[in-house]
């Protein structure tokens, strides 16, 4: 079971899990849970700034920008390359375009929110004592 | 300071780069937390803020508390390069940029603004692992200037004490003194290396990124209201520096970047701006709109509070469509071309880039003297683009008296006003008018004015800027440009306006206005750094010159200048001499009135002032 969440760890963060240490014992649940706050506001605001009319694209693209630097720091490469087809749209200011990435952006989105889940599951349930504690 | 010199003043130096004192900000939570985490990995001390405000306040509550400074360049309370100016201009801490966005205009911009590195996100470790080479370096070169007893007292003060206790007497004032020793030591040396052409009556002052940075924070510090040249002069504490100096210069700079075009034209004389060869960097910007990095240490006048604002982003952003505003394409397009060199300047980026690169084709000094600055207009015409020039309001009307070109002109005043929208600077009316015997002139000078505002960057000589002006007129008006541009030029300084003197080869009461300027400018400081800046030839002094009034005598790099520069003297425009200036103006004048007449009427006399200031 070691085994398995080391594999799913590595599958998900490279990196971000080097940063775990003991100095940093949670280091990894903190970012992701941060990430979780700060992508599904985004996503709101995104959102919503594409069933105004007319469009803003200047704000979209910040949003996003926001977005994808937040995605590309935990390693999400997918949502990332998502984030930038959608920012491409942005800047010819192609509203149906970036409704279109929009979905398949809160797609992958969705799929990596449950490995994450489904990562921090399995974490505590194999190391409760390492992992579990959930800090802050 | 070496190695053991930095340890030793922390005891975590130590074990350096462990223990160095960074400062991240960045607006993304996420990635702010990552960049922590990544930071304390590498044993360094972070203090983070998502807030770009509140990090400045941390650092200039106490400068000494950091070694290095991250941030994002996207953030939503201040661009990340503003604060990268911000500081390095008053804090002179490192300074690298993080960004999601590895567009190679960006890096170039960082590079620019003054960072010492440009991180793409996601942040790796191993690159955080070496940013304490850039602490390092930094020190290193402090010590290796002969000033750098200076900031290494400085450095020593602020290690030793651990907290960073604040510098003894004005902090402010002392770091910037001992920023500004470090400028000029490096100024000096730049000098050393350029001014061999010059014929500069006094030591020319290289008008550094430092000392435009010390410039800046200056005038921030006094506020656009009071920053008046001699207070920013006693704030930035150099004395190398005059108010025409450091102003002018810069302006020379910029224009000469920015009109890169008109170099050609200007070019021998002003390159000698000699703080163009200091701006090595400048020389970069001198792409189209580039003006931004110079940015404008010209407020010696109201300019000032031009500057504040876009500061560093002034040069940048040269092409700020904020000074430009299309207003009145139509006179624009005919007359001046010169002004369509301004223009360039003034307009929005968009502009630019197709003004410089109609203005080169006309800027050319070489051109021009063919031409008889006939030519030069013709590229102005491509740049029509009123755009360019915010509606001057008033100067269009006057404009379309005199001509298209007068509208230009007075676009370019406009615009300039425009841009400096704020910074009364540029001409003082009153002085303009004082030293304009003729509602033309003062007319004029108003766009000179503006068109120095917008150049913000690009010319501090704002004042000379109005240079620019002349350009629009290419015909006789060069000499009133001249005047104009020397007035402005002294006008910021002290009026000496010589305005009577050439008067007499402008035909036009405006020209004459010029005239004295040109020989004023040699009488004001700014003569002399403008015959530096001829001297220089600098290519960036070109550019600048292109930009805005290369014809300015001073060099302030108005392209009109440069036209009848060109025309008269193609590259001796050694400012320094009144007479030589005159005389060129006189001839240019001549020349130009001649072929160009018909683009000459400015019609100041409308220009009002009020619109451009």
């Amino acid at each position: 079971m070691q085994r398995q969440l080391a594999n799913m760890k590595q599958s998900l963060f490279d990196q971000l899990e080097e940063l775990q240490d003991d100095a940093n014992p949670n280091f990894v649940e903190e970012v992701v849970t941060l990430y979780y706050r700060d992508s599904a506001r985004l996503v709101q605001n995104i959102d919503k700034a594409l069933e105004k009319n007319p469009v803003d694209f200047v704000k979209l693209d910040s949003y996003m920008h926001q977005f994808k630097g937040s995605s590309s720091s935990i390693g999400a490469k997918k949502v990332k390359i998502e984030c930038t087809q959608f920012r491409e749209y942005c800047r010819v200011g192609n509203g149906e375009g970036c409704k279109k990435t929009f979905q398949q952006v809160k797609r992958e989105y969705a799929t990596l929110r449950k490995k994450l889940e489904a990562y921090f599951q399995f974490a505590r349930q194999v190391g409760p004592v390492e992992k579990a504690c959930r800090r802050k | 300071m070496t190695v053991e010199e930095i340890r030793g003043e922390n005891e975590n130096y130590e074990q350096f780069p462990v223990g160095l004192r960074v400062l991240a900000v960045d607006d993304n939570p996420t990635c702010l937390k990552l960049l922590e985490t990544l930071l304390r990995k590498c044993q360094y001390n972070v203090t983070t803020s998502s807030q770009a405000r509140a990090a400045l306040k941390m650092l200039r509550e106490n400068k000494d508390r950091f070694d290095l400074v991250i941030s994002d360049v996207h953030m939503p309370d201040m661009d990340g390069f503003r604060l990268l100016e911000l500081v390095g201009l008053e804090m002179d801490l490192p300074v690298i940029m993080l960004s999601g966005n590895s567009d190679p205009k960006n890096v170039m911009k960082g590079v620019t603004h003054g960072a010492c590195d440009y991180l793409v996100k996601p942040v790796r470790l191993e690159e955080l692992r070496n940013i304490w080479q850039h602490v390092l370096r930094r020190k290193k070169f402090d010590s290796k200037n002969p000033k750098k007893s200076n900031d290494q007292g400085q450095t020593h003060q602020a290690g030793g004490e651990g907290c960073g206790s604040p510098l003894p007497g004005n902090t402010d004032q002392n770091a910037k003194f001992h920023r500004k020793r470090k400028d000029e030591e490096d100024e000096s040396e730049d000098n050393g290396n350029e001014s061999d052409s010059s014929t500069q009556k006094k030591p020319r002052v290289v008008w550094s990124i430092e000392l435009h940075r010390k410039f800046v924070a200056a005038v921030n510090q006094l506020g656009i209201e009071k920053a008046v040249p001699k207070r920013i002069l006693d704030l930035m504490n150099d004395d190398r520096l005059t108010r025409e100096n450091k102003y002018r210069l810069y302006l020379k700079r910029i224009s000469s970047v920015a009109a890169t075009q008109q170099a050609n034209m200007v070019a021998s004389p002003f390159m000698r701006m000699g703080s163009l060869d200091g701006l090595g960097d400048f020389r970069t910007l001198a792409g189209s709109g580039r003006l931004g990095n110079v940015a404008l240490p010209f407020t010696t006048g109201g300019m000032l509070g031009r500057l504040n604002s876009p500061a560093n982003v002034n040069l940048r952003n040269f092409t700020p469509s904020s000074l430009v505003q299309h207003s009145q394409p139509q006179n624009l397009t005919n007359s001046i071309p010169s002004l369509g060199k301004v223009h360039p300047l003034l307009s929005p980026a968009s502009q630019n880039p197709s003004l410089f690169q109609g203005i080169p084709s006309g800027l050319e000094l070489d051109q021009l003297q063919q031409t008889k600055g006939v030519s030069g207009i013709p590229n102005f015409n491509t740049m029509d683009d009123s755009r360019m020039f915010p509606t001057p309001g008033t100067f269009t009307d006057p404009g379309t008296a005199i001509g298209s070109s007068t509208n230009l002109a007075s676009f370019n005043a406009e615009s300039f006003n425009v841009g400096i929208s704020g910074s009364s600077n540029l001409l003082d009316p009153g002085r303009c008018n004082d030293n304009w015997q003729n509602t033309i002139e003062s007319s004029k000078m108003q766009p000179n004015s503006l068109l120095s505002t917008p150049f913000h960057s690009q010319l501090p000589r704002d004042n000379n800027s109005l240079n620019t002006e002349p350009y629009l007129q290419n015909n006789p008006f060069e000499d009133s440009r001249e005047g104009l541009i020397g007035d402005f030029h002294n006008m910021n300084q002290a009026p000496s306006q010589r305005w009577g003197e050439q008067r007499q080869s402008y035909p036009q009461g405006s020209t004459n206005t010029f005239g004295s300027l040109n020989s004023h400018i040699p009488a004001n400081g700014i003569v002399p750094p403008v015959s530096r800046s001829l001297d220089q030839n600098s290519g960036i002094f070109n550019q600048k010159i292109d930009m805005f009034v290369n014809g300015r005598s001073s060099g302030g790099g108005s392209n009109l200048f440069q036209q009848n520069e060109n025309e008269k003297s193609q590259g001796g425009f050694v400012p320094q001499s009144c007479d030589s200036l005159d005389e060129l103006v006189n001839a240019m004048i001549k020349r130009e009135q001649d072929e160009i007449v018909p683009n000459c009427d400015f019609g100041f006399d409308d220009y009002s002032f009020g619109p451009s200031i």
